[in-house]
Parts: C-alpha cells; structure tokens; sequence
C-alpha cells in the first residue's frame, strides 16, 4: 500500500469539498460579518429608563434654556428647550457639548492643593476642611495685617445670587475689589447710565425688527442665544434687513442683506455720518426728540456757559468727510442713513460677540444715539432697557471697623476713582498696576470664579507676570483651565448640569427672564457648590461677617432670594418680569430726566463740548507702522469658544482644516497682501505683534481687507484637555489693550502686526 | 523495433502495478476520509465548538415567580409609562420581596448577599440580545400586532431554571439568534431573516430597512 503527496492533496480536497457541504463556511463568513462589526471601544449608551429634565445651560451668558435627555442616571443629550422664551428650542454647539464638559476629562474631581511649582498642573487632592480651611486662615492672616482691601475676586459675572454672595463677602470682609472681566456690557452699561441714568442692561428686541443695522456684531459668530440668533438671521428678506458693519466677511457679514467694510476702528464715525443724514434731513423722530431729550440742540447749563449739541457735533460728519474716515463711499452712506430712518421699525446694534472686549464708549453712546434719534427706545423691535430685577430683598448688614477701613481704599484698578468715575471694573489695567509696583503686591489674595484671566486678558505674558507676583490664588473653578491650573487651592464648583443657580439677564436678550438652572444629576465628584464655599468661608469668620451669612447653604439663600417667586422659577424653569419696558415719559433718570444726548454725567476732565459729546476720535493701536506694517485683527466664530471655557471635543471638530490644522491656527489676509509679503495659501510664516509672536499658516481670503490680518479667538489653550490643549495660539497673548481715556476701558479692536515667512 | 532505453523503470507492457506511485483507491481512500471528517465534525463537532457554555449569575426559578404574581410575564417584563421596553428587571423590581432571604435556595442565597447587599446589578446574559444596529419596539409587536411573549421568547415562564447561556466565540451573541439548529432548520432564531419571514407572513411584505435600522 503505498501513501504518496497525492493521497495528502486528496485529503485536502475532501476535507475542502465535504466542508463545504457542512455549515461551516457559511456560518463562519456571517460570524466573521458580525466580528467586524463589534467595535467595543465605541461608546453606547445603556439601555434603560429615559428621562427628560430642563435646565438652564451656564457655559455662556447666554442663557439658553435646555432639556437633558437622561438614561437612568447619565445625561446623554442636551437639546435646546422648546418652550424657554429666550432660545426657543434653538441651541448652539457649545450648550450642545454639555454633557462632554459634564463627563470629560477636564473635571475637577475634588479640593486640590497645589505641591508642584505654579503652573506645572501638580496637585494634590486635599479634603474640603482642609481646603477651606487653608483659605479662611490665608484671609483671616490678611485681615488681621489690616489689609482686607488686598482680597480681589474676578469673575466673568456680577448678576444673580453667586456673584451677589461673592460681593457681599467681600464687603462684609472689607474689600471692594470684585472684577468683572471685559465684555461689551461694560460700554453698554456705560452708555445706558450716561444717557438715561439707569442701571441695567441693554437688550435688543432684534426679533420685531425689520432693520437692523449691526457695527460689527458678529450675531452668527457666538454671542447671546445663537440659536436664538441663527433663526433671525435665517429669516431675512426684503422686510427684514439685516446691515452688517465690518471690515472683514465674517459668518453674519455673509448671510446679512449687505454688508459694509468699513475700516476696523471707525464704526463710530460711520455711526456719526449715519446721524448726520438723519438729522439734516430732519427724520428723526419728532416727539422724542422735542420732548424727550435733552443735549439734542445747543444748550446752556446754569452757570450760563453754551454747550453744544449733539445736532452741532454731527454737522461735521458729512458723508463725504466719513467716507474719507471708514472708506466707505459717501452715497452708500446717504443711502444706508435714508432706509435706516425709514423704516419702521429700525434698531442699531454694536458690541455683540466681539469677544470679551469693552469697546470703544464713543462708538457705544453714537449707536444709542441712532436708537434715540429714532425714538425706538423701549419700544418693539428697539433698543430695550433691562433694568434689575426689583424684588429681591437680601437682608442687611453691619460691617465692622476693618471691613469700613477697607472699603474705604480705592480699587486696585482704579474703576470709579476720580481717574476712572464713571466705570465699575477695569480688569485689563491690574497686570501693569502690579506688575509696576515695587514690593508687595497690591492683590495678596485673588479668588477666581467663573472666570479664566490667565487666558483672557489681553497682553498674556504681562497678565502671567503680574500674577506671579500675587502670593495667594484660589479657583472655584470647575474645569482644569489656565487659571486653575495656576492656582495654589483649588475650591471645585459644580458642573452646571449638578447644581442650581439662577440665570438673570440673557445677554443680548429683550426678554426679561430670569432662568433657573436645576441640577439633572447628582455630582459626580467630590465637588461642592460655589455658594456653598462662599458661606463656609464666611462663616469661619467671627463677628459681623458670619452674622451676614445666615443662611444654612445655598439652595437656603436661593429660595429665600425668590421668595414667593421661587415656586414659579422651578416650577417654570424661568420667572418672567411682569414689569413692561418703561414709556418715554418714566424711562429717563437722567439728571435732566429725559434722554441725554449730551451726557451731562460723563467724566470730562478737559470740560470740552466735544469730549464729553461722542465724537469719533481716532483709537491709536499700539505698534509703529514701519515694524509691523499690518494690521491684526481677532475674529469670533461660532464653531470656536472665546471666553473661558474651552472648546469641546464635539466643536474642535467641526473647526475647519484651513483656521486650525495639526496644531497651528491660519490667519487670514487679503491676496492682494499676500503678494505684498510674498505669501501664498498654506505658506507657514510667524505673526508678530509688539507683545509677542506666534507660529501661524496663510489663508487667502478675498473677504478680507488689504492691510488687515485676522486671527481666530479661542485656539491656544494650554490647559483643559488633550482635545484642545497646545492647538494653535492664544490671540490674547498677541494682542494688547488700548485705553480709551475718559473712561480706561479697553475699546482695542487690534494691534499692529508684522507676518514673515518661514 | 525501437527499445527505450532512458526510462529503463517504465513497463509499456505491463500497466501500472510497477508504478511508484499509490493506487488510485488509496488516493480516493483519502479523498473519503477526508470528505467524511469535514462533514461530520461540521455538522457535529463544529456546533459544539463554535460556543462555550456560560451560565447565568443566579439560576432564576420563573415558575415559582410567576406564580406570585398577577399579571403574568408583564409584571416584572413591563412597558414603561413612554412605552419603552424595561427588558429584564433591574434589581430594584426584586428588593421589595427579597431584603432578606425568602427560601431555602441556595441560588437565592447568592443573590441576596452578592447583590441586594451591595446593591450591585446582576450582570443577567441576555439571549435575544440584539446589535446595535437594530431598532427593535416591543410596543409595536405586543400592543400593536398583540403578539404574546412565547412566540419569539419560548416558554421562558414555566422554567423552573435559566437554561445555559450558550455564547457564540466568534461573535459574542447567543445561539438562540442564528437558531439552535446549525443548519437553520426549524427556524427558530432571531437574525433578520427570521424578522423578514414572519413579517412576510403577517403583513404581507418583509419590510422596508429603515424600519428595523434607524
């Protein structure tokens, strides 16, 4: 019997022809399908019981009211509520990615203590007692030094009931530096109080409009209730107009009925040129200009000293001299003015998602000017008047000698002194105020709540030097960002979606609400609610200062707050303010008691008509022309977060390959500079500005002027996560702050900047 | 006459026997075998070997429970007030009963101090589970076509234990998808086809995809 190769390959051909008449192959190709298709490593939620809770979404100001859509006990989607007054069921990318920020990698699980050096992100995690232990006695030490006015607070808020503890600590404790950082509310504020005499907030009711002539807010690129937003701007057509103001295409500039590049800088001019039709041609409207305001025409004061007019100062402001200031051609000004004035039901916008800066108060108080000259203030489709909400009754307190002491010192950054009257927070000056004093440092203590500085004032490295200086820094931060991760004690806050807090104020909005944000799950971590810390602090005080906090916790003082209105906010999720906008004849608190076109209140040291009138003054940048030839502009969009919080992962993706790519933000210039610069598209090249340079790549883009580079906000953080850290670069550490001198807000719009390739 | 001389080993003559090489029924020998082998452990040894044998964490009495309870399989297997489908209680639907231990089951012992104690979920392996992929609405198969749980289910009820769990190596899910007949005779898994097949029947048309893929 002889066994050669061949029986072994008949072998393997009946084992391969009986195999195929067995299952096995079949079974095995539609085993193998579904193998491929088990990818364990992708998330899915778990199956279980849903639930839908409503909140209010705190990543922005906002204010969206939203709907967490839970499986048992973990959010898995948030969506915009459908019946909340201020969103509508809209919202952005960022309220959106809430649960990311709830579930990431970013949190703050616990108390943290700083053992490594400042900066290098190493802590350790500490017990409550301990945390807030360190913090009493480190302010307990300075109030017994006699410095309590050494205490500073930042944060990026001073409405509602967190910030309204945060203040009265501080006051009760005896400091009166509580700092809001920058934001247009700071001019409109301004404005609102320099023209009317009330405190408050602007909202603009952009909904009933039908013309809305916009100096730059980017309504597409972030601000307020996108959503909300989106949904205006997707509705235009030839009875809704949307005019944009600026000097680059920006997302708003491109879906607006038409857009105007004026040169960056000279919206205020074109504002003027604008009123200056209005008035020669005598559209205004009539009864609020003849009874309801004051400054209008030429005036004398009761010393007997003539005062000119707002109608005087915009004599000057031809169209053809405008033209000259913003580049625009005189006719699109005459014609621009006409279909504003006529139409009937015009609002004029300025400050709106231009990133967290002040702006400029002349530009502000021209663009009220407009509102006022078409009497739509107050009234559907204006300029609303929001004013605080009435009933909220805190108790009051007694504060003891060194808390009065205290008090009594001027602000560390000289808001409200005889430099700055008018204004209430200049953040932007304390990095050079202690940066130029010698010795100790005039902040011994900062607390940082809801607030990132160390990313978002401008001028970085000035910012970071100033606060090496300042021996001892707490954040209640919730999320690992750049001041956090520079702070010696770390008091973690709730997640939004863990805690209450009221919402007061949309930003932007004409509504006026107040929202509740509910916590939809309890705390993942170890972290406890800012107002809890607040009052433990206190607390640990003896005398006046604990006796001003009675409340057992926060939730105690929030109820306590709304009073009989609680039941509405949680019922609702939102209060809404039965107070109506005021009619002309009660709106005005103005020392005239009517609109103030000439605001008699302003800081005029010179005692000159026009200095205290808005006239268009020219705002210098810092650079000289010769070394940076360029002028650099920062731009917001939709898709990247500007202000404290970071991107999430959700939104880097959405960011387009040729604004961020492999870790390097694109600047986008005019080809027509490009040639200039011998730069092409994708060309690497280093920005540099008088503050510092960055590494950036060229995009072309005719959408922008020749002359001009813009940078987008939000990309360079070095903190948070790996989805966003060390990606592309901080346009706030570029730039720099340019002081309007009246008022010592930063009204910087940009800064000189020179690109060469590399 | 010309002789061959270069192949002195071939035997024109003679045939094959003087050949080196196997018979042609040897060689066919192992085409047999190996026909026979490939078959039968395909048809018998592959099956066994494609599962392992798991068993569920606690081995459930279903017919001691349900007769305790009032409303058959939907007691503890019920539609949620959204009309979504609870699937196999949590251990929240047991507690009421079981804080403490009822019986004398040793089964029962184990539940109640490995998980009502620690409050811990029992990791119950489920035999109908389905891919992701798929979008199944028992709202629709039970209140709309008002089928009962046996028909795609078997008669789970009356089990006095939890049969084993017989997991597919390959893919992870249970045998009771594809069918516990390798061949897919008797037809009674819960892959697609079977889905198409029934719903041919009743409604007259396999269904369009996006019904079951959302």
């Amino acid at each position: 019997m002889k066994i050669d190769r061949r029986c072994f390959l008949t072998l393997g051909a009946g084992l391969a022809v009986g195999t195929t008449l067995t299952p096995v192959p079949w079974k095995l190709m539609d085993d193998v399908s579904i193998w491929t298709q088990n990818w364990s490593w992708t998330p899915v939620p778990e199956k279980g019981a849903e639930s839908f809770k409503n909140s209010v979404c705190a990543l922005c100001p906002g204010g969206c009211g939203i709907t967490a859509k839970l499986v048992k006990d973990r959010v898995i989607k948030i969506e915009g509520r459908e019946d909340y007054p201020v969103n509508k069921g809209s919202i952005c990318p960022l309220g959106l990615s809430g649960a990311q920020y709830l579930y990431g990698p970013s949190r703050i699980k616990s108390p943290m203590k700083r053992v490594g050096e400042r900066g290098s992100g190493r802590f350790e995690p500490i017990g409550w007692d301990e945390a807030l232990g360190a913090v009493s006695t480190k302010l307990a030490e300075l109030r017994t030094k006699g410095k309590p006015h050494s205490v500073a607070c930042i944060s990026d808020s001073d409405r509602g009931t967190v910030p309204y503890l945060v203040d009265r600590f501080l006051l009760a404790y005896g400091s009166a530096n509580f700092i809001r950082t920058p934001s247009f509310l700071d001019t409109h504020e301004l404005a609102l109080y320099l023209t009317q005499g009330r405190q408050g907030a602007i909202g603009f009711d952009l909904e009933n409009a039908n013309f809305i002539l916009s100096f730059g807010c980017g309504l597409l690129d972030g601000p307020g209730a996108s959503g909300r937003n989106f949904q205006l701007v997707s509705h235009l057509d030839r009875h809704h107009q949307l005019v944009q103001v600026e000097p680059r295409l920006s997302d708003t500039a491109a879906k607006a009925t038409k857009w105007l590049a004026a040169r960056p800088g000279t919206e205020g001019a074109l504002a003027l040129g604008i009123a200056h039709v209005i008035v020669r041609n005598r559209m205004y409207n009539i009864d609020f200009m003849e009874n309801f305001s004051f400054g209008f025409e030429d005036w004398t004061d009761e010393a007997g000293t003539p005062h000119m007019g707002f109608k005087t100062l915009v004599q000057d402001y031809t169209p053809s001299k405008v033209a000259g200031i913003t580049g625009l051609p005189p006719e699109e000004i005459e014609r621009l003015a006409r279909a504003f004035a006529r139409a009937k039901r015009p609002v004029a916008i300025s400050g709106l998602g231009r990133g967290p800066v002040a702006g400029n108060i002349d530009e502000t108080l021209a663009v009220h000017a407009l509102n006022a000259l078409v009497g739509n203030i107050n009234q559907p489709g204006g300029m609303m008047v929001i004013p605080e909400p009435d009933f909220m009754n805190w108790s009051e307190m007694q504060i003891d000698q060194t808390a009065s002491m205290g008090r009594q010192q001027s602000r560390i950054d000289e808001a409200g002194t005889e430099k700055f009257p008018n204004t209430r927070y200049l953040i932007h000056r304390i990095p050079e105020i202690i940066n130029n004093t010698k010795g100790e440092s005039p902040i011994q203590a900062l607390l940082i709540t809801d607030a990132n500085p160390l990313y978002t004032v401008e001028n970085t490295a000035a910012t970071l030097k100033a606060f090496q200086k300042i021996p001892f820094i707490v954040s209640f931060s919730t999320f690992m960002d750049e001041s956090a991760r520079y702070a010696d004690i770390i008091l973690p806050n709730h997640h939004f979606l863990e805690r209450y807090q009221d919402v007061p104020m949309p930003e932007g909005s004409a509504q006026r609400i107040i929202g509740l944000c509910q916590p939809v799950i309890e705390p993942l971590y170890d972290t406890r609610h800012i107002g809890d810390s607040i009052l433990a602090i206190a607390q640990s005080f003896d005398g006046s200062i604990s006796t001003a906090f009675p409340w057992k916790d926060y939730e105690t003082f929030l109820k306590e707050t709304f009073s009989e209105n609680w039941e509405t906010l949680s019922e609702n999720g939102y209060w809404a303010d039965p107070r109506t906008p005021a009619p002309w004849q009660e709106a005005f608190q103005s020392p005239s008691g009517k609109y103030e076109f000439y605001p008699t209140a302003r800081n005029n040291r010179s005692g000159a008509d026009t200095d205290a009138l808005p006239g268009y003054r020219q705002v210098p940048i810092s650079g000289d022309e010769k070394t940076f030839p360029l002028v650099m502009l920062p731009y917001n969009s939709i898709r990247l977060v500007s202000g404290a919080i970071a991107n999430s992962p959700f939104m880097m993706k959405t960011v387009d390959a040729d604004v961020l790519r492999d870790g390097i933000s694109f600047v986008q210039i005019n080809p027509a500079t490009a040639k200039t610069f011998n730069l092409k598209e994708g060309d690497f090249a280093v920005l540099q500005t008088p503050r510092g340079e960055a590494n950036v790549r060229i995009n072309l883009y005719d959408g922008i002027m020749p002359g001009l580079v813009a940078m987008p906000r939000g990309l360079g953080h070095t903190a948070y996560n790996e989805f966003i850290a060390d990606k592309g670069a901080n346009v706030n550490a570029l730039l720099d702050t340019v002081l309007d001198p009246s008022s010592g807000l930063n009204t910087g719009w940009g800064i000189r900047a020179s690109l060469r390739k590399v | 006459m010309t002789t061959h001389t270069d192949t002195p080993n071939h035997d024109s003559a003679n045939g094959s026997s003087a050949r080196k090489g196997a018979s042609g029924w040897m060689v066919f020998a192992f085409f047999a075998v190996g026909f026979i082998v490939s078959v039968l452990s395909g048809w018998f040894a592959f099956p066994d070997l494609l599962y392992s044998e798991k068993q569920q964490p606690i081995d459930f009495n279903h017919a001691l429970h349900l007769d305790m309870v009032s409303e058959g399989c939907e007691s503890c297997h019920y539609f949620r007030e959204d009309g979504s489908y609870a699937g196999v209680p949590e251990l929240s639907s047991c507690v009421d009963c079981h804080t403490s231990v009822q019986g004398a089951d040793p089964a029962e012992e184990t539940f109640v101090a490995e998980y009502v104690d620690n409050n811990k979920e029992v990791p119950w392996l489920i035999y109908s589970k389905q891919p992701n992929c798929v979008f199944f609405s028992h709202a629709a198969h039970v209140k709309g076509a008002g089928m009962d749980c046996e028909t795609c289910h078997g008669d789970i009820g009356t089990s006095e234990s939890l049969k084993t769990y017989q997991e597919n190596r390959i893919t992870g899910y249970s045998r009771d998808i594809w069918g516990h007949n390798i061949a897919r005779i008797g037809n009674d898994g819960m892959k697609m086809n079977d889905c198409a097949a029934c719903h041919l029947e009743k409604t007259g048309t396999k269904g369009a995809c996006f019904q079951c893929h959302k």
